[in-house]
């Protein structure tokens, strides 16, 4: 009733391009984004922040680069872990290294260089596709796990290989609070949000969907598939390379190496394809879902426990994480094989019609 | 570096690709057979091990049987069993539904499926460090004292498991080329809808296939096991073979054993020679590293079918 085009005439190519054709798709995005500057801010308290708020929109925008790679060119990464890794490791050292060197710089030096090494590990997908090249890109990551180990000039030669960042601040204004930190990881998430939008919409987004469907196809029509999935790995390992960055320098603050494990690699594929491949809307479903549940599950757990009147112990509550985890990702894509994204497209298209369904 | 001294390298890298084949074959037979790409071998060869490691530990508590030899039979039998199981509702409770589905669901869904048997693998048996032992001397020997001097030192642990996965590769490729089940599933692996329009049931097969998988999961189990303890780390052995998979393709049983040995003795020598230089640890990612370049000149990998692209 309230959600349909119906009246809303296009009477420009501009207007029928924009980004939410539906106006009321418009004022959904900006209330919601209104709210997470405004609403939030007024209702959440320091713990859920840290818990809650900052990693979700850290890895929202990991999840948001890695579904560039893998949901619009179909390069599928295994190493996005690493991709984080160098990243945070760049930026640290752009930021340590030069003195009086600004955070935002300091990010987005850190995502070139992660674009650099997604690039060459991106090389290989050139010749291999599908699992074989999820295979490759294991490389990127036991191969960053190993550099960033070992090679101590990367960790400025820090003896216990973890490193840490102090005094951040953008234009004058510390980022020390929780809500400092909520706010600056919320701007960069909605500008990179934006233009990977935009970009998925322009000439370069339909090149690598194009690769996506059919290469040889794409090919065969006069798509360069060198420079469409190298941009593809370019972008991708850009946005995850700052997302790395600020998964060091904002939420953890202090890091080593093992915080970019292959493990990470593996939850941010997770999001991905339980969030929707193809779909900027599904990477925030996914990184919800992966950085909710866990804590839902902590907290649930050991409820459920004292009502069966048993004590529920840590190492039964990481355990039965595990095993909720595996299943709920099996049962996912048994039920809904595209993700939460496809739901919410079923839930707006059935809105249309309501409530009179034909 | 004597002649010697690089020989012995080489050996020690021979055995330990032949232990890394043992875990790439698991890979193999089931993508062979159902196109998916098992990410959940790891977690399958520690479920196996834990299981094995636990049941050799209680059955003599509970029935009093003394003899190692028996309670390690015993156990091995009721692990083999519980694989079967765990094959069984693999098949039956998650990949039944994924039919048709594309790789990279399926590839997720294995991944799902690890994580699962992870935590219910520790759950049930515990998540310490517990030990197998099956009576492998661990005792080095020395060889070809009388061709190089000092001779060429050899871990008698690792030529046993060498033999033991020596020995069930032949079992396995007599099984899938002599008997009517192996030709059954040589027939699902070449054409999924060719094979069952002729008969052969795909369920049962596929249930073999992992049952199949279930059982060299549990013996690269018990061989790892006993070299290294069985612990989480244990799944780690998967990622090390996944390139040993890439390298000799993923459709090949030769290839799987022919890539385990030339990674096993790649990553040892690239240690020896390679490690000092670059500050060690290299092993891990120089197989990787190996099989990226080698698919670099050979996308299909050693063995591999050729892949063709039809628009």
């Amino acid at each position: 009733m309230f959600y349909r085009e119906n009246g809303q005439f296009k009477t420009t190519y501009r207007a029928d391009q924009q980004i939410f054709p539906i106006a009321q798709d418009r004022w959904a995005v900006l209330l919601l984004i209104a709210a997470a500057y405004i609403v939030v801010p007024m209702l959440t308290s320091g713990y859920m922040y840290r818990a809650i708020f900052i990693p979700f929109l850290i890895m929202a925008l990991a999840a948001l680069g890695v579904n560039i790679l893998v949901g619009y060119c179909g390069q599928i990464s295994l190493g996005s872990g690493a991709f984080m890794a160098v990243g945070a490791y760049a930026a640290f050292n752009f930021f340590v290294r030069i003195p009086g060197m600004p955070l935002i710089p300091a990010l987005i030096l850190g995502g070139l260089c992660s674009s650099v090494f997604g690039i060459l590990f991106g090389l290989p997908s050139l010749r291999v596709k599908g699992l074989y090249l999820a295979v490759a890109t294991l490389a990127a990551q036991f191969f960053s796990d190993w550099m960033f180990l070992r090679i101590k000039w990367f960790t400025n030669d820090s003896t216990s290989g973890s490193v840490s960042v102090t005094g951040l601040q953008v234009f004058g204004m510390p980022i020390d609070s929780p809500l400092s930190k909520y706010l600056f990881c919320l701007t960069i998430l909605v500008v990179l949000a934006l233009l990977s939008k935009n970009l998925v919409r322009s000439a370069i987004g339909r090149e690598w969907m194009a690769i996506r469907d059919m290469d040889v196809a794409a090919a065969v029509i006069g798509i360069r598939p060198m420079y469409a999935k190298l941009s593809a790995f370019a972008v991708s390992s850009f946005i995850v390379g700052v997302a790395g960055a600020l998964w060091g320098f904002v939420y953890l603050s202090a890091w080593e190496p093992a915080a970019f494990s292959v493990d990470l690699s593996f939850k941010l594929l997770f999001m991905v394809i339980i969030g929707g491949m193809g779909s900027i809307m599904g990477s925030f479903f996914g990184a919800a879902f992966i950085v909710v549940l866990p804590i839902a599950l902590n907290q649930f757990l050991p409820l459920l426990g004292s009502l069966a009147g048993i004590q529920v112990s840590t190492a039964v509550t990481s355990h039965a994480e595990l095993i909720i985890f595996g299943a709920l990702i099996v049962w996912f894509l048994i039920v809904e094989p595209h993700g939460l994204a496809k739901l919410w497209s079923i839930g707006k298209q059935k809105l249309r019609l309501w409530p009179f369904p034909h | 570096m004597t002649i010697a001294s690089f020989l012995e390298t080489l050996l020690g890298g021979l055995m330990v690709g032949m232990l890394y084949s043992l875990v790439a074959l698991g890979f193999v037979l089931i993508y062979k057979a159902s196109g998916v790409f098992n990410f959940a071998q790891g977690a399958m060869v520690l479920f196996a091990a834990l299981a094995m490691a636990r049941f050799a530990e209680w059955i003599p508590a509970w029935t009093g049987i003394n003899n190692p030899v028996l309670a390690n039979l015993a156990a091995f039998i009721v692990a083999g069993a519980i694989m079967f199981v765990v094959a069984w509702l693999i098949e039956r409770l998650a990949l039944r539904h994924l039919v048709n589905q594309e790789a990279t669901t399926l590839l997720m869904a294995t991944l799902g499926i690890s994580y699962f048997l992870d935590g219910i693998g520790q759950t049930i048996f515990g998540s310490d460090i517990y030990k197998i032992d099956i009576g492998m001397p661990k005792d080095p020997i020395m060889a070809f004292e009388n061709v190089f001097e000092g001779g060429i030192l050899i871990n008698k642990e690792d030529l046993y498991a060498a033999l033991i996965a020596a020995v069930l590769v032949t079992l396995l490729s007599v099984f899938f080329q002599k008997t009517a089940t192996g030709r059954a599933l040589r027939a699902v692996a070449d054409d999924h809808q060719a094979a069952q329009s002729i008969g052969i049931p795909l369920n049962r097969i596929w249930v073999i296939v992992w049952c199949v998988a279930g059982v060299v999961a549990l013996v690269a189990g018990v061989i790892w096991g006993s070299k290294l303890g069985v612990q989480f780390s244990l799944t780690t052995v998967a990622m090390r073979a996944l390139p040993v998979v890439i390298l000799g393709g993923l459709t090949s049983v030769p290839g799987a054993i022919l890539g385990g040995l030339i990674i096993g003795v790649g990553e040892k020598l690239s240690e020896v020679f390679l490690g000092p230089y670059v500050g060690g640890g290299i092993e891990i990612w120089f197989a990787y590293v190996l099989a990226l370049i080698f698919l670099l000149f050979r996308p299909q990998g050693l063995f591999g079918e050729k892949i063709i692209d039809r628009v």
